[in-house]
């Protein structure tokens, strides 16, 4: 647990990618088997199920630490952060733990799921009276399970790749799927063996650049493979070896969650590489995003919602054929090999290609997108290769603009972590019969000057108090920017917008001056 | 934190009462005089030369001798300031006043009132902790104790001072060894002075902001022995001190990319205040006195009374309250400088 609160702390120290990597590999040097694969587990985002309610951890540190409830309140408010909070409020630390991470989770953490309230909250407060100051921290977090140090899954496989001088590609295969966190399980995950990873590695993919400028300056679009911006999940469908193997632009191996694709990769050629978008789609067209979303958030698939939400693979691109790597050769021979493997009948859907004489008869089309439920146009430069991650040039999204509206702050509440004490999360309200109704809420867009600012006047024009969130006179405009609109009965205002953010902070209007719910309404989809 | 206190404001004085809150601040109607004014007054008595409570503007300053010279040196020469030794009394119109060491920072004082047998004491800022470049808090009794409350919650808890000038000696070391530059940020009033009458120029080059040096040679001409700052190009095995609103600015840029940050300072406490910043390190050392600090210092005063004001006023005074304290808030500032005030100030 000593070595563990010390990487918690060293991770949490740093903002620099390269030093929390660092960081992990000093631990992971000298830590033993089975507590670096509790160490891995817990930073990649695993936890073990709820062991017990915060509401109760709460209640036994105010015990332990003798504050009533209010001040506990009050203090979270000022930390921003339960586990820190209870980790500063319990009575100075009067001793360190000696004894190992993987003896702290599995005799101390683990039993408190299935043990009474009695006999938790005894143990609680024994493992607090035995561990130090960071130490308690750290043991606060494993059962909250909030991790929140700046540590992604890539950067720990990046780690444990170093660490064990396997390929990244090949440990972000193993880590994987189920597994459990034992001795055994990490001495194979840094073995040596490689025969079983190297057939799902995926090619990093190429990514494109917002266009900035004049699309004209690109030269005749003759020159320019365009094709819609699908708005799905961009994702990589290998086949090699008779298996098939799907993975997310974010190196997560999604496989599993889409048999539709699945059942694709078995009808393609051995040894081939897709790159595309993973879109729900019937009747021959994208279905909105947002059933997508439905459908992502499951982790059972049940027959309804894969009747409901079916997804094709949207292929614009292909690497590899018959196991050859063919990303240098250029675009169009790409893509005529790509036609020519795609099975009819089935889940790959060939992104359209959109052949127009001018920009001005493209930039008319691009008006349409809403309706095709896509983002703008693709622009791929003719004869280009296949790059790896964001280069500038051959690969251009022209997206549409985002849809935006004038909203009034109407409540606000102080954030959590790097923003805790400071009001940065808000709820933005539009004009229905003569009062402001919430619409959205939003925390980014804003600089850090302006965030001060803002808290500042929050603090100033607190009209009423619920709990943490602050009412506050409604007075400030912003431009609110957003991707989607659709109705919801679960919101208020009835309406549901995708990716909401401030645009700017228009302080040339009044309150009076926002938009109205019935302007909003008229940018649903008829 | 403290919204809601806003609109409570001491009121139904009687006649025992000895101070009163105005705009312009702590008015003692029987002295005709300000304590710490926020506006220029006539005659202000000033607790200590931190900013949020010594302005410039009034006609004449009466401040504890030990903290005259580091008054003239934040209000200019110009300013009319005179000094009263701790713990001698002088008379003014009905009431006696004296100044009593506070720990803050070199010549803090809590001031003592006294009229017809009332008591009344104003803490200003306050530490309980060793400091060796300034007198050690010393308890007052009295009916009324005005306390500050920058750290009213129970959150804020210090470990020994000693303790964090190790870590801090440690951290040094390591950047040292690494060969990068240690930046350490803190407070130029005090703060800085207290961390540098720990650190050895033996082990390093120690590097000066420009306005802590100038607050150095106050110290030093004070009695309290400060190290020099040393004259070097290389700053790879330096530790620089400088005020934290230089932190991204060109002249801490100047000690390399590679340097590592950070700042001593009482909200270090939370990893949140840290972050923000973008820090490297948060060292938790402070000027003022932590919670159970604030509780020891409040319950020595024996005071029936207790007006607070500062930082987590809302908190403080209703934990006073459950105590079975009489507690009242004081809104001495305007409410949305006193979040930014108190962290600059620490």
């Amino acid at each position: 647990m000593k070595a563990f609160a010390e990487l918690y702390a060293a991770l949490d120290r740093t903002t620099k990618t390269n030093a929390k990597v660092d960081a992990l590999k000093r631990y992971l040097a000298v830590a033993a088997p089975e507590d670096a694969a509790w160490a891995v587990n817990f930073l990649i985002g695993r936890r073990p199920k709820r062991l017990l309610e915060s509401r109760k951890l709460a209640q036994w540190a105010m015990e332990e630490a003798g504050v009533p409830d209010w001040l506990f309140a009050e203090c979270y408010h000022a930390v921003g952060d339960f586990a820190e909070t209870i980790a500063l409020l319990l009575p100075p630390a009067e001793q360190s733990s000696p004894l190992p991470l993987h003896h702290w989770i599995e005799n101390r953490l683990l039993p408190l799921r299935d043990a009474n309230d009695e006999t938790r909250r005894r143990t609680l407060a024994a493992a607090w009276r035995e561990l130090d100051e960071g130490q308690r921290f750290a043991w606060n977090k494993l059962i909250t399970g909030e991790f929140r140090v700046g540590v992604s899954q890539t950067l720990v496989v990046r780690a444990v790749a170093e660490a064990s001088g396997i390929a990244p590609e090949a440990m972000a295969h193993r880590l994987m799927g189920e597994w459990q966190p034992t001795a055994e399980f990490w001495r194979a995950l840094v073995a040596h063996d490689t025969r079983d990873t190297d057939i799902s590695r995926p090619y990093p993919f190429c990514l494109a650049y917002p266009l900035e400028g004049d699309v004209a300056a690109l030269g005749d679009p003759a020159g320019w493979q365009i094709e819609w911006k699908w708005d799905g999940i961009r994702a990589q469908l290998i086949r090699r070896q008779w298996q098939t193997f799907l993975w997310s632009r974010g190196e997560e191996l999604i496989t599993a969650r889409f048999p539709e694709i699945d059942a694709l990769g078995a009808q393609l050629p051995e040894g081939t590489v897709i790159d595309g978008e993973i879109m729900p789609w019937k009747d021959g067209a994208p279905l909105p995003f947002a059933q997508m979303q439905r459908r992502i958030g499951r982790k059972v698939l049940g027959q309804k919602i894969l009747a409901d939400v079916p997804v094709v693979l949207v292929a614009y691109d292909l690497l590899e054929v018959n196991g050859e790597d063919i990303r240098e050769r250029p675009l169009e021979l790409r893509r005529a090999s790509l036609e020519s493997i795609a099975p009819p009948n089935s889940a790959l859907v060939l992104s359209p290609v959109v052949r127009e004489p001018s920009w001005e008869t493209l930039g008319a089309l691009r008006q349409q997108s809403r309706e095709r439920k896509v983002e703008g146009f693709m622009l791929k430069r003719l004869g280009s290769p296949y790059r790896v991650g964001r280069k500038r040039g051959d690969w251009w999204k022209w997206k549409i603009d985002p849809y935006s509206v004038d909203c009034v702050l109407i409540y606000a509440q102080p954030g959590n972590g790097r923003r805790a004490s400071l009001f940065t999360d808000y709820t933005f309200g539009v004009w229905d019969e003569g009062k402001l109704v919430p619409f959205a809420k939003a925390y980014s867009g804003l600089t850090d000057e302006e965030i001060r600012e803002v808290d500042a006047f929050v603090r100033r024009n607190t009209l009423e108090k619920f709990g943490p969130v602050h009412a506050v006179k409604p007075e400030l405009v912003f431009e609110l920017a957003f991707e989607g609109i659709q109705r919801s009965p679960r919101h208020r205002s009835g309406i549901a917008v995708r990716f909401p953010r401030m645009a700017r902070w228009r302080r040339d209007k009044a309150p009076a001056d926002a938009d109205s719910l019935d302007t909003i309404r008229s940018l649903l989809p008829q | 934190m403290n919204a809601g206190t806003r609109n409570f404001q001491p009121s139904a004085l009687d006649n025992r009462s000895v101070l009163e809150v105005r705009q312009g601040g702590l008015y003692c109607p029987a002295g005709d005089f300000y304590i710490d004014p926020l506006l220029p007054a006539d005659r202000a008595l000033i607790t200590h030369a931190h900013g949020d409570h010594a302005r410039i503007g009034s006609r004449t300053y009466l401040t504890a001798r030990e903290g005259e010279e580091l008054l003239r040196a934040r209000l200019g020469e110009q300013a009319a300031i005179q000094g009263l030794p701790y713990n001698e009394r002088l008379r003014i119109g009905d009431v006696t006043v004296s100044f009593h060491p506070s720990g803050h920072i070199l010549g803090s004082a809590q001031i003592r009132l006294e009229r017809a047998g009332e008591v009344w004491v104003v803490s200003g800022d306050y530490k309980l902790a060793h400091d060796p470049t300034c007198a050690p808090f010393e308890p007052v009794r009295c009916h009324t104790f005005v306390t500050e409350s920058t750290f009213g919650l129970p959150i804020f808890r210090w470990s020994d001072p000693d303790e964090t000038l190790a870590q801090i000696r440690h951290w040094w070391r390591e950047n040292r060894e690494a060969g990068r530059a240690s930046i350490l940020f803190a407070y130029p009033v005090g703060k800085s002075q207290r961390l540098l009458s720990a650190l050895d120029e033996t082990e390093g080059p120690l590097v000066y902001f420009e306005g802590v040096e100038r607050i150095n040679q106050v110290y030093r001409a004070s009695g309290v022995p400060l190290p020099y700052s040393a004259q070097t190009q290389d700053f790879s095995q330096a530790l620089i001190v400088g005020s934290a609103n230089l932190h991204g600015s060109p002249w801490a840029r100047r000690f390399g990319a590679g340097a590592s940050t950070a700042f001593a300072s009482g909200w270090m406490r939370i990893r949140g205040a840290r972050r923000r910043r973008s820090l490297d390190r948060g060292f938790v050392m402070s000027d003022h006195a932590d919670w159970p600090g604030l509780q020891t210092a409040i319950a020595a005063t024996g005071a029936e009374t207790i007006w607070v004001t500062h930082g987590y006023v809302g908190p403080m005074v209703r934990w006073l309250t459950e105590q079975g304290k009489r507690a009242v808030p004081v809104e001495l500032a305007l409410p949305e400088s006193q979040a930014a005030d108190a962290e600059v100030a620490e």
